[in-house]
């Protein structure tokens, strides 16, 4: 993989952070019945840094959940490599809340599908909106971004690789290439 | 990082690595058992037939609950319903099944090795739900679940297992299981119940009770098998008692935090006294919820995702 540009680095993606926070708080004027789900991996880190911001800019302690989507992937019948499943962990009820679904990249809109069909297993939010640290585009389902850290638009080759200190330990969003070496390969 | 083994037979014929993804997995899952609406749609579209040789509840109704849990549709075969009364033979109702498109295979049969002899016959995985007097992986399986939830390591326990060590598969599983996730196992019981062999894999044979029980980290305390008792293999069952069953006292030289476990069904006042079976230290009632997590596990590993 050769890395093609840099997108983002730790102050960028701290500024885009702060700014989706200022903007959840906005559109659902306060943090009355707001909760955060991070999409796992990367969406569980961006979660609790929203959740930190909102309570640096609030006062409030959101409920913070992670979401694993895994059983409700509608690829695992095709898939040679069978995913791992982690654990769900949404220690509140999401009936009735307005619930903010967090990941890392939006891409074929794919993982949200999967991501509202979970959550909806688990009761009946008010309201659910997704908020994601890059939209690179091409999407396949009708879905979209209620808040957008930076648009990207993308080639279908490209990988667009978010690393947060949490995961991968440095913060970066960098679009990478497949090269000659990685012939053969999947990405 | 799929399961390496295409069926599951025998906990002795798997590694500890495959072991742990079927726990971690598990560990996963139970979390929908205490959803409001128990199901996830992973395995939706499969089959799973429930093919039982011998009578059971516990594990027949986990098998299919599990599967419920995933989506699969499930179907259950009993004996004396179906055309095994006619006189057909195992290989032939399995294929019979598997040309319905059954995808996989929960089996429980008096013979020992039976599961393997059908594995061959199938294409289809096979999960073994018992096999005579050879192996429960599945229940295996929940102990090691059970222990390592609460224990939150397997690796340096002590685990003394008690009581009818040579009829029975729960013990067989357990002990492979326990050794391969290096726990320490004693065993106890009427000499006549312990079958030859057992120093040489590795686990220490008490003359009594209460030497097995000594600090031990968890109890698990076998049924006494009286359909299999013809033998004579002990003197009575209040001999049984007196001698090998558990109570408070013998508990007692357990440590202080010791899991009393039981596979069930208890024949109570026998193995096991109603005191301790419902008191603070049993985990029974949770190794019965854990076996449905680690069913839910193995349908997940064994059945999503795989394009063979």
């Amino acid at each position: 993989m050769r890395e093609k540009a840099r997108i983002m680095d730790a102050e960028g993606i701290r500024r885009a952070v702060v700014r989706i926070a200022h903007e959840i708080l906005e559109r659902n004027k306060g943090t009355q019945n707001l909760v955060l789900v991070g999409i796992r991996r990367r969406g569980v880190p961006l979660a609790c840094r929203l959740a930190r911001t909102i309570e640096e800019i609030e006062g409030a302690r959101l409920p913070t959940g992670v979401l694993d989507i895994t059983l409700y992937r509608d690829d695992l019948s095709t898939r040679l490599d069978q995913p791992v499943v982690h654990r769900t962990e949404v220690p509140f009820d999401v009936s009735g809340k307005r619930v903010v679904l967090v990941d890392d990249v939006l891409y074929t809109g794919r993982t949200v599908r999967a991501a509202m069909d979970a959550i909806m297993d688990l009761g009946r939010p008010q309201v659910i909106q997704l908020a994601v640290l890059v939209d690179r585009g091409h999407r396949e389902l009708p879905i979209r971004a209620d808040y957008v850290g930076k648009n990207l638009p993308t080639s279908r080759r490209e990988v667009v690789a978010v690393r947060l200190q949490e995961t991968d330990g440095r913060d970066e969003v960098v679009i990478e290439e497949p090269c000659a070496a990685d012939q053969g390969k999947e990405r | 990082m799929p399961l390496k083994s295409h069926d599951v037979l025998a906990l002795e014929e798997m590694d500890a690595e495959d072991i742990r993804l079927i726990l971690d997995t598990a560990d996963s899952l139970k979390e929908i058992m205490f959803r409001a609406i128990k199901k996830v749609p992973t395995l939706r579209g499969k089959t799973v037939v429930t093919l039982f040789y011998e009578p059971s509840t516990r594990t027949r109704t986990s098998f299919e609950l599990a599967a419920k849990y995933m989506s699969a549709d499930t179907v259950s075969i009993s004996t004396t319903t179906s055309s095994i009364q006619k006189g057909e033979t195992l290989r032939d109702t399995v294929r019979t099944l598997e040309a319905m498109g059954a995808d996989l295979v929960v089996m429980r049969h008096p013979v020992s090795g039976s599961c393997h002899y059908l594995a061959r016959c199938l294409d289809a995985p096979v999960i073994n739900a018992g096999d005579g007097m050879h192996e429960h992986p599945t229940q295996g399986l929940l102990d090691l679940f059970t222990i390592r939830e609460r224990k939150g390591r397997l690796e340096g326990l002590t685990v003394a297992i008690v009581g009818d060590i040579l009829h029975s598969r729960v013990a067989r599983s357990d002990i492979w299981g326990l050794l391969k996730m290096g726990a320490r196992v004693r065993v106890a019981g009427p000499p006549t119940l312990l079958p030859p062999g057992l120093e040489d894999v590795g686990v220490r044979v008490c003359r009594t009770v209460e030497e097995a029980l000594q600090d031990a980290d968890v109890v698990q305390v076998l049924r006494i098998q009286r359909e299999r008792q013809r033998g004579g293999y002990f003197p009575s069952v209040r001999e049984y008692a007196k001698f090998f069953g558990v109570n408070a006292a013998r508990l007692g030289l357990a440590k202080p935090d010791v899991l009393l476990m039981h596979p069930g069904p208890m024949n109570r006042g026998v193995e096991i006294t109603s005191d301790i079976a419902d008191g603070p230290r049993a985990v029974i009632r949770e190794q019965v919820t854990n076996g449905v997590a680690v069913r839910m596990a193995l349908l997940y590993l064994l059945l999503g995702g795989r394009e063979e």
